[in-house]
Parts: structure tokens; sequence; C-alpha cells
């Protein structure tokens, strides 16, 4: 489940940023790579459970599959979390540098 | 158990040669073309293509640290992995990195292999269809 959760977060960003193309001024092909780069240990991760398990690796108890859905959706919440912090951090529409020191009037 | 620790050792040294490839060679002039209102370049230096490898090991060791954080087989207290409490399990851990975390730097970094012919491939398509536009030289 959280391969498949990993997996989906980042075709979605991936088609996100393809539509914004070749703009990234929300800098979603960080979320792409964070997202594919997880994907892909999780897909290696994957096959030595099967190697291990077999068949059963595709019966998991509901508690497990909740869990690791759980987990899969709490990876999706640190990696956007770590996108808006160096969002904010590079800021390259300038909005946060214009918000701090515009004058008030 | 700490599989997450072979992809990180490598996106370090990955970084490493990045920051040093970056300070001995400064980026050449590029050639460009107009196509409309768009430029397209014509020639992707290395350290950029370096720096996709990089995107996609910090990032995915960044989450999967997380998971093991999860899992409690990352602690924020010393030996901060948890496996490295006893030999038994210390030996199961540096089973798992040698077997696992190989397995997903290898294939991280084969995928990006498979990402640069690509991209070679495109270079020389958009060169070839542009035959009045030198190759960057490098």
């Amino acid at each position: 489940m959280t391969l498949l959760t990993t997996v989906f977060a980042a075709i979605i960003c991936t088609v996100i940023w393809y539509r914004n193309a070749p703009k990234d001024e929300m800098k979603v092909g960080i979320l792409c790579w964070m997202f594919w780069g997880a994907s892909l240990m999780w897909f290696v991760d994957a096959l030595f459970e099967y190697a291990e398990l077999k068949a059963d690796y595709f019966t998991p108890s509901p508690t497990d599959m909740l869990n690791d859905f759980f987990l899969g959706l709490s990876v999706v919440a640190l990696g956007l979390t770590i996108w808006v912090v160096i969002l904010l951090v590079k800021d390259p529409k300038g909005a946060v540098k214009t918000a701090l020191f515009q004058k008030k009037q | 158990m700490a599989c997450f620790l072979v992809p990180t050792a490598e996106a370090i040294i990955v970084t490493i040669v990045t920051k040093a490839t970056k300070t001995k060679r400064p980026a050449a002039p590029e050639a460009e073309m107009g196509n409309g209102d768009t430029v397209i370049k014509a020639h992707i230096p290395f350290v950029r293509k370096l720096n996709w490898l990089t995107n996609l090991l910090w990032g995915g060791s960044a989450l999967l640290a997380f998971e093991h954080v999860w899992h409690g087989e990352v602690v924020p207290w010393f030996p901060f992995l948890t496996a490295a409490n006893n030999p038994q399990d210390t030996a199961a851990m540096l089973h798992e990195m040698s077997t696992v975390g190989v397995s997903m730097a290898a294939v991280v970094t084969v995928v990006w292999a498979c990402m640069l012919i690509v991209s070679n491939a495109m270079e020389k398509r958009v060169l070839n269809n542009a035959p009045h536009i030198a190759p960057a030289s490098n």
C-alpha cells in the first residue's frame, strides 16, 4: 500500500509538472524526483518481500493494509512538507520576499 | 532495517562528485535555437544529468528514512539504529543493507542510466532537426 500510494503521488505530480512544463515556477519537479525515487526503492523492497512471501504478499491482512496506507499518506504528507519548505526558501516568484519587505500603507 | 543507508551513501558521493564537476568545469556556453517564442537548449550539461540522480537518491532516501522511523528502526538517540543494539540484529541489518540496500541503489542508478540514454537520443534528434546549430563544446 505504501508503494502504491507513493506511485500514485509520483504520477499525479508528474502530470501536474508536465501540464506546466517547461515552466516550473511551483517547483513541482522536486516532488516528482522525491516520489519517483521513493517508489523505485519501495519497488525493490516489494520484490524482496515477494521473493520471501510468494503469493501471500498479495493477501495482506486488513490491519497491515490500513497501517501501510496510513504510512503511505504520511510519506506523501512529509514529501509535500519538504516541497513547501523548499518552495518558500527558494521563493521563485519572489512572493515571500515581497510579503516580508513591502511597506505597509 | 537500515537499507536506506546505502542509497544515502550513494547520494552523498554523487553530490560531492556533482559539486566537484561544477567547480572544475564551469558552464560552457550552450548552443540555443529559437523555436517560435520558446528557446530550446540543444545540449544538457552533464552536471544537470548528475543532479537528476542526486534528486532521485536524496528524495527516495529521505522518505525511506521516515518509514524506518515509523517502524521504530531508527531512533533519535545513540546508536540511532535499534538493530545496532545486539550482534544478531546487527548481522541481519548488514545482510539487509548488502542485499536490499545495494539493489535499491543499483535500480535507481540503472533507471538514471536509462534516462541518460533517452536524453542523449533526444539531444541528437534536436541537433539533427536543426543542422545549422553546432553542438556546444564541452
